[in-house]
């Protein structure tokens, strides 16, 4: 490529220079502006994100603005929306809406941080097994595997059941049951970059092991692995809404699937104390996807609509 | 291509004992005992009754020793005694497995043989309306939280428009016939599988789309079309069995799921399944049973997993020389 | 020297007669548009030429050039969307396949005219047995039983030199090596004895070794049968040792045209004497091996952005300020023809 821009620009000068000819260059590295702008340009994506702020900022500002108990009684039991407060209230007269508005807080706060420890497990074992391969490969792969064969919510539910249901456990039983899928993706980057030229070049600088894990290859990885980790946030949500249905969960702390589960069985009566808190589920994780799907198509545009 | 079977075997094999052992510990960290599990069932009694009973189950032995034998007596297909319901945990889960079949496969094949056709149809015009449905559909089975869609089925299919039962899987009374009772069965399960149906087709109708227009732009595709066979010969021979690998894949995963995947749905409607007994065992604190259903869907999982090596090697033939 | 004189070819006797009814394939002003973002791009811009019966037609140019693009525009194969064949005529037994009804085209495939590729690797189905794949294909265009259909495929691989073929027919691609899966693509396209066999890149991706037996199975095979053979392909090497006539392609243009010898020895177009200057094998002087190979400089166009005028301008070293507009296609005589203003000047001079 180079040689054939030198020569047209010898040919340019030796008289033929009837045409500019003009060559683009490539390089490796990611090009995060372009993907931002691709994003922004995707107007699901974007929409997706805004709803994404909007929910987070009243999980952050929500309570101090608007101070309440969600598992105050403030209304009849049982009130439709609009009756007493604005979503109904559930069969001890507690407000759907400060549920809600809670829940928010403490889902996605419950939801990030069990993120957060599935991803750094998930990108640490990866990185690892890809990185060094043979030996460290095999024992942190069979390890994979081994926690690939328990179900993930029967093996959290069990973990819950068998030390308690504190938010620490709980967190720590959908990280550790889940880690598995990050894990694998991690590793097949790692695999798949570890023999470019550029971590060849690094490695030929006497780059030390940690940085070139850290400094070289996982920023190259990082495009299909933000795209998991968003999605992951997604299934984390849904994943601790389904304990805290079956009432594995902080007795405490007020989440969306707990306000699910407690209205159990009085839900024929009341059909708003489930569909809301679902609804909110529904549309943060849908959100998610958006988000997910906007980020894939901006990394990746060959493969648009796939 | 025999040895790696065997190959795949041992390693399942070595994965069980791993799970039994992990059960070991899980269960040496839950707080009480067999013993305690059964004098409380009693109504309490004395230390010493406890010393001794601790004793005669060989409590005092050092832990690698009493793992050692709770290897030995797994392994046997004992799973341990369940003090509340009064019966084998290996007999408990049998009894509740059947319902938990019915339910699980019959909405993994639903998914699978719809799925694959969504998929397939969406892939032969990606731009068009049925594919930008499957987009959809498929984001939405993502973002829908099951025990909460149960829950809406529930109302708008029980209770306002009241076609079908809303919970358990026998009306009382049960009808007198034979074909009655399966039919009040098959009722029973339709919402439940439904629900499960719904979520897993997203998924299907979605991998079974991209995995086709992968496949559609293969060179092979291409060589159908230019020997001149017809379109349908072109898309449902060579395309789909191609196309269906990934597809294996996923529903060789979810079969391994059969035990657990349907605990929430269980669980909304009431079944008699596995997850209703896992469920109401945690609330009970009734340790062998929960351990129990561990260890049987952790081990469905590896014997699925296997079943799913042996589809796919059949199914593609590059596999086997590999191995 | 112009004209259907060539000794080295005895199969070429049919060509002494009436040159209009020894015509296999006709294709007049083929043009194909690709929608870019929505932006119509002319990926092939009237295309014309001819085959005869038993001959050899080279199509030669860089990757990108539009030569694969024309083989499948002939099959009517161009993904659409987003492609689509804007226009001209493609003439096989006096039948417009541009314009015959689906059916009828899938009926032609295979049949009339067959197809091979570049990747005998990926080109055959791997969850398909060689057999399989070779047996649908003879029972998509004859009426045989499954029995004479599997005796006719054995038949096949024993014309296209497979040794042991009945064992081989009942075997994966991926058993198979490079060169053999390539005979086996070329069995598949001969069941029907096709009038008109279009190979693109046919050993591009084989031994140096495999590639010159495949070229000998290609002409046996062309004189038993009379076939028609449009060989495409990047290499002149490949061009030299099968095809009577050449066609050099540029962005999407016929840029030249003419016998086997004209090309070689009288290259006309400045694209033409680059693409072959830049060839080892045909340089007779020793001592151009100690110098390096000269390049055509710059690469191959962009279709998206392509300025007006003469395609191949930019890289051109004698272009002009004429070359801002485009050349007329400049006819030779006798199926000889190039595309540039150095031809006009010329003729008018």
């Amino acid at each position: 490529m180079e040689t054939g821009t030198q020569k047209l620009t010898e040919g340019a000068e030796a008289g033929t220079g009837v045409f500019v000819f003009e060559e683009s260059t490539s390089k490796p590295e990611i090009k995060w502006r372009e993907t931002v702008r691709l994003f922004c340009s995707n107007i699901a994506a974007l929409l997706g994100f805004i709803v994404l702020v909007v929910f987070v900022l009243a999980g952050i500002f929500g309570p101090t603005l608007y101070p309440a108990d969600p598992f105050e009684l403030v209304a009849a039991p049982l009130s439709g929306p609009g009756e007493f407060t604005l979503l109904g209230a559930d069969y001890l007269g507690r407000d759907v809406f400060i549920g809600i508005l809670y829940g928010t807080r403490a889902t996605l706060l419950i939801a990030l941080t069990a993120t957060l420890v599935t991803v750094f497990i998930g990108i640490t074992v990866g990185a690892l097994a890809g990185f060094y391969g043979g030996m460290i490969d095999n024992v942190l792969m069979r390890i994979t595997e081994f926690f690939q064969v328990l179900p993930p919510l029967v093996f959290s539910m069990v973990i819950v059941a068998v030390f308690s249901s504190d938010i620490l456990v709980v967190i720590l039983a959908i990280a550790v049951t889940t880690w598995t899928t990050e894990a694998r993706l991690t590793r097949a980057e790692f695999l798949k970059i570890k023999e470019r030229e550029y971590v060849l070049a690094a490695r030929a600088m006497g780059a030390s092991n940690l940085r070139m894990i850290t400094r070289v290859i996982l920023p190259n990885a990082m495009p299909p692995l933000v795209i998991a980790i968003t999605l992951r946030i997604g299934i984390t949500i849904i994943y601790e809404a389904a304990l805290s249905f079956l009432g594995l969960t902080d007795p405490d702390v007020m989440t969306w699937g707990k306000m699910i589960g407690l209205s159990r069985d009085f839900f024929f009566d009341a059909w708003w104390t489930v569909t809301f808190p679902g609804l909110a589920i529904l549309l943060v994780v849908l959100c998610i996807a958006l988000v997910g799907d906007g980020l894939n198509d901006a990394f990746n545009p060959k493969l648009r609509g796939r | 291509m025999k040895l790696a079977i065997i190959q795949r075997i041992l390693l399942g094999f070595v994965l069980v004992i791993a799970v039994i052992v992990l059960n070991f510990f899980l269960l040496q960290a839950a707080p009480g005992d067999v013993v305690d599990a059964m004098l409380a069932e009693a109504g309490g009694g004395d230390p010493e009754l406890a010393a001794k009973l601790r004793a005669s189950y060989g409590l005092d032995q050092p832990v690698f020793i009493q793992m050692l034998k709770y290897l030995g007596q797994v392994l046997k297909g004992d799973l341990g005694y369940s003090f509340y319901y009064d019966e084998s945990v290996t007999e408990l889960i049998l009894g509740h497995l059947p319902t938990t079949l019915m339910l699980t496969l019959s909405a993994l094949v639903i998914a699978v043989v719809m799925g694959t056709l969504f998929g397939v149809y969406a892939a032969m015009k990606p731009k068009g309306f049925f594919s930008n449905f499957v987009t959809v559909f498929s984001l939405f089975g993502y973002a829908t939280p099951v025990f909460w869609l149960g829950m809406i089925i529930l109302l708008v299919f029980a209770l306002y428009i009241p076609l079908f039962p809303a919970y358990g899987i026998r009306s009382i009374p049960e009808p007198e016939h034979w074909f009655d009772r399966f039919l009040d069965i098959v009722n029973h399960l339709v919402l439940p599988t439904f629900t499960l149906a719904i979520l897993y087709l997203a998924n299907y109708s979605r991998i079974s789309r991209a995995s086709m227009l992968d496949v559609l732009g293969a060179d092979y595709i291409r060589t159908a079309r230019t020997k001149g066979l017809s379109e349908p010969k072109v898309i449902f021979k060579h395309a789909l069995k191609n196309a269906a690998l990934p597809v294996v894949t996923l529903a060789g995963l979810q079969l391994g799921q059969v035990f657990s995947g349907a605990v929430l749905v269980e669980t909304v409607f009431s079944l008699p399944g596995v997850g209703p007994l896992l469920y109401e065992s945690i609330v009970r604190r009734d340790y062998p049973v929960i351990l129990g259903v561990l260890f049987g869907a952790a081990v469905t999982t590896i014997v699925a997993n296997i079943i799913t090596d042996l589809i796919y090697q059949r199914m593609d033939p590059r596999i086997q020389s590999i191995t | 020297m112009i004209g259907p004189m060539k000794q080295d070819n005895p199969p070429n006797s049919a060509k002494q007669q009436t040159p209009q009814g020894n015509t296999a394939l006709k294709v007049d002003n083929l043009s194909v548009v690709f929608d870019v973002k929505g932006k119509p791009v002319t990926i092939l811009s009237d295309i014309t030429f001819s085959v005869e019966r038993g001959e050899t037609l080279g199509i030669i140019g860089e990757s990108g050039c539009g030569k694969s693009m024309t083989a499948l525009a002939l099959m009517r194969m161009i993904p659409s969307p987003p492609g689509r064949i804007a226009g001209g005529e493609v003439n096989l037994n006096s039948e417009n396949l541009l314009e015959v009804t689906k059916k009828r085209m899938s009926a032609v495939r295979g049949k009339e005219i067959s197809m091979i590729f570049q990747e005998p690797m990926t080109s055959l189905n791997p969850v398909y047995t060689v057999g399989n794949q070779l047996v649908e294909t003879i029972r998509r265009h004859k009426t045989v039983s499954a029995t004479e259909a599997q005796e006719e495929a054995v038949e096949l691989l024993r014309i296209v030199q497979i040794p042991a073929p009945e064992k081989r027919i009942k075997e994966y691609p991926h058993q198979l090596s490079g060169g053999m899966r390539q005979r086996i693509m070329i069995a598949m396209a001969l069941v029907c004895n096709p009038k008109v066999l279009i190979a693109d890149e046919p050993t591009t991706a084989l031994d140096v070794t495999v590639q010159a037996q495949i070229f000998d199975l290609l002409k046996d095979i062309q004189q038993k049968n009379g076939t028609s053979i449009i060989l495409i392909t990047h290499d002149f090497g490949a061009v030299s040792e099968m095809a009577d006539r050449v066609l050099v392609m540029y962005a999407g243009f016929k840029i030249e045209e003419g016998t086997l010898d004209e090309i070689r020895n009288h290259a006309a177009h400045p694209y033409t004497q680059g693409l072959l200057r830049s060839m080892p094998e045909l340089s007779t002087d020793h001592d151009a091996f100690r110098t390096p190979l000269p390049e055509i400089p710059g690469s191959v166009p962009d279709l998206i952005n392509r300025q007006p005028g003469c395609p191949f301008g930019p890289r051109c070293p004698s272009a002009t300020a004429k070359c801002h507009e485009m050349p007329p296609m400049v006819d030779l005589g006798a199926n000889r023809s190039v595309m540039c203003w150095l031809a006009v000047e010329e003729g008018a001079a």
